[in-house]
């Protein structure tokens, strides 16, 4: 059983309000520079940095970080690793770093993108943005701006789906069995 | 992934087309301030070397550090094998200190396959006697693939010692399952009396890299060579030799490569070597990048 949980248009109001959060809590876009985490989070982060430019006229940076290298479960998994493009084409020292994923989940993936993010400098901040916190942590890591809170068990699975990569955007609840 | 790579026959089209993927992606990796990431922490890999070498081991061991690898180099000369220790009591002692690769280079062909079979570490194949040696076939692929944008449809010509060449060997293999197509090139004492299905092989060196879009240049093997296959190795560079004149009959744009270590003058002159189509460098940087690569994808 499928559940949509958001459409197109929700997921555009979401990252409007999400723009206009980290413009306010950073009192202005200067300092900023959006990471994306492969692959949905790169998308994100891409619109993200479009709305900030319509509102304040700033064109901020954005980069994307592949963390499969950075992982924890690396012994543990069962088929061929995919290393995703890493490009930060910019410095991030002294930077305030939005990190951007598509879903909060166990804060794994989150953990491995700060350590990803230390090796390319010291940035003033690292803050964190996320379209869907589906709960369950496992790490105490939390995340600055949330799209939506989305209670869910831990069978059932969470799946975003953006314009650039499939025919429908929408968001939708996938469940165990 | 198979458990080890000991042949490019070991692994699958895909698989191969992976490696040089992510081998780009390594690629990126060492272009950082930082060239190290934590991929493999905590796991553990043994250089066991009965062959000198300097370039392979010196490749093999920066990748490994810079997957995070705990690298240990059992020196040959100065162990137990010295003292008559058998090869597979070496390995099983080896095995016994928890480990989990073990690359191996050793002159006699077949000894990696024959290790790998007895133990449960990765065993990667850094070159056996004049066999294989899958490491460089794959550096290569990747040049290739970085250089003309793809392996498919290109036409290659391995020039020179043939038959000693666990380097040409390796491509043979790996090109042709990437879809390039191989061209044997040399004297007719140093190519096999059978070679492989689905390669041309050209006595004449003119005729052999007539149009080829890659010219890849091979060290003459003396120290594998019992007895002698040309009369002198002046001969050899003017009828076998990759000189100026002769590279302009290749296609214009193509690449100059060589497994190294190079004899100017034999099988290259030396304005060759250091010409803007040589690649022969970029091959170096390619191979910590590939040799990162297949550690990451046989581990688990």
């Amino acid at each position: 059983m499928n559940k949509e949980l958001l459409n197109k248009q929700d997921i555009e109001r979401i990252l409007s309000r999400i723009a206009h959060e980290i413009i306010e809590k950073n009192k202005g876009p200067e300092k900023l520079c959006l990471v994306g985490i492969q692959r949905g989070g790169v998308h994100i982060a891409h619109r993200l940095a479009t709305r900030i430019d319509t509102i304040e006229h700033v064109n901020v940076p954005v980069g994307s970080l592949d963390i499969s290298l950075y992982r924890d479960d690396i012994s543990r998994r069962k088929k061929l690793p995919i290393v995703r493009k890493t490009d930060i084409p910019f410095d991030i020292s002294e930077k305030v770093i939005i990190l951007v994923d598509d879903v909060l989940f166990t804060g794994r993936s989150i953990r491995a993108a700060l350590d990803a993010l230390m090796d390319f400098g010291r940035p003033a901040q690292i803050q964190l943005a996320v379209l869907i916190d589906r709960g369950h942590r496992e790490l105490p890591i939390r995340a600055d701006y949330v799209g939506k809170n989305i209670p869910t068990a831990r069978s059932e699975n969470i799946e975003v789906q953006l314009e650039e990569e499939s025919a429908e955007e929408k968001v939708v609840l996938i469940s165990g069995e | 992934m198979p458990k080890d790579l000991v042949s490019i026959k070991d692994i699958s089209k895909e698989e191969t087309e992976a490696i040089i993927d992510i081998a780009l992606s390594f690629k990126d990796v060492l272009r950082r301030d930082i060239k190290k990431v934590p991929a493999l922490r905590g796991k553990t890999v043994v250089n066991l070397f009965f062959e000198p070498s300097t370039r392979t081991k010196t490749s093999f061991e920066l990748a490994e550090k810079r997957l995070s690898l705990d690298v240990i180099n059992f020196a040959v000369s100065s162990s137990s094998v010295v003292k008559g220790e058998s090869l597979l009591d070496t390995v099983r002692t080896i095995e016994s200190y928890g480990i989990d690769y073990l690359v191996i280079r050793h002159a006699s062909s077949g000894v990696p396959h024959f290790i790998a079979r007895q133990t449960r570490a990765s065993v990667v194949n850094a070159g056996d006697g004049i066999n294989e040696h899958p490491t460089q076939a794959l550096l290569d692929a990747v040049t290739m693939q970085e250089k003309k944008g793809g392996v498919k449809g290109l036409e290659v010509a391995i020039v020179g010692d043939i038959l000693h060449s666990r380097v040409a060997r390796s491509n043979v293999d790996c090109l042709t399952k990437l879809g390039a197509s191989v061209r044997l090139v040399g004297p007719p004492t140093l190519i096999p009396l059978s070679p492989p299905a689905g390669v041309k092989v050209f006595y004449d060196v003119d005729e052999g890299i007539r149009g080829a879009d890659v010219v890849m240049m091979l060290r003459i093997q003396l120290e594998r060579q019992g007895k002698s296959f040309f009369p002198s190795t002046k001969e050899f560079f003017k009828y076998w030799g990759l000189s100026a004149e002769r590279l302009l009959l290749a296609d214009k744009d193509a690449l100059v490569m060589h497994p190294g270590p190079m004899n100017r003058g034999i099988e290259i002159a030396s304005d060759v070597a250091d010409c803007p189509q040589s690649v022969i460098l970029e091959q170096v940087t390619n191979g910590i990048a590939v040799r990162m690569a297949v550690i990451y994808m046989l581990q688990g």
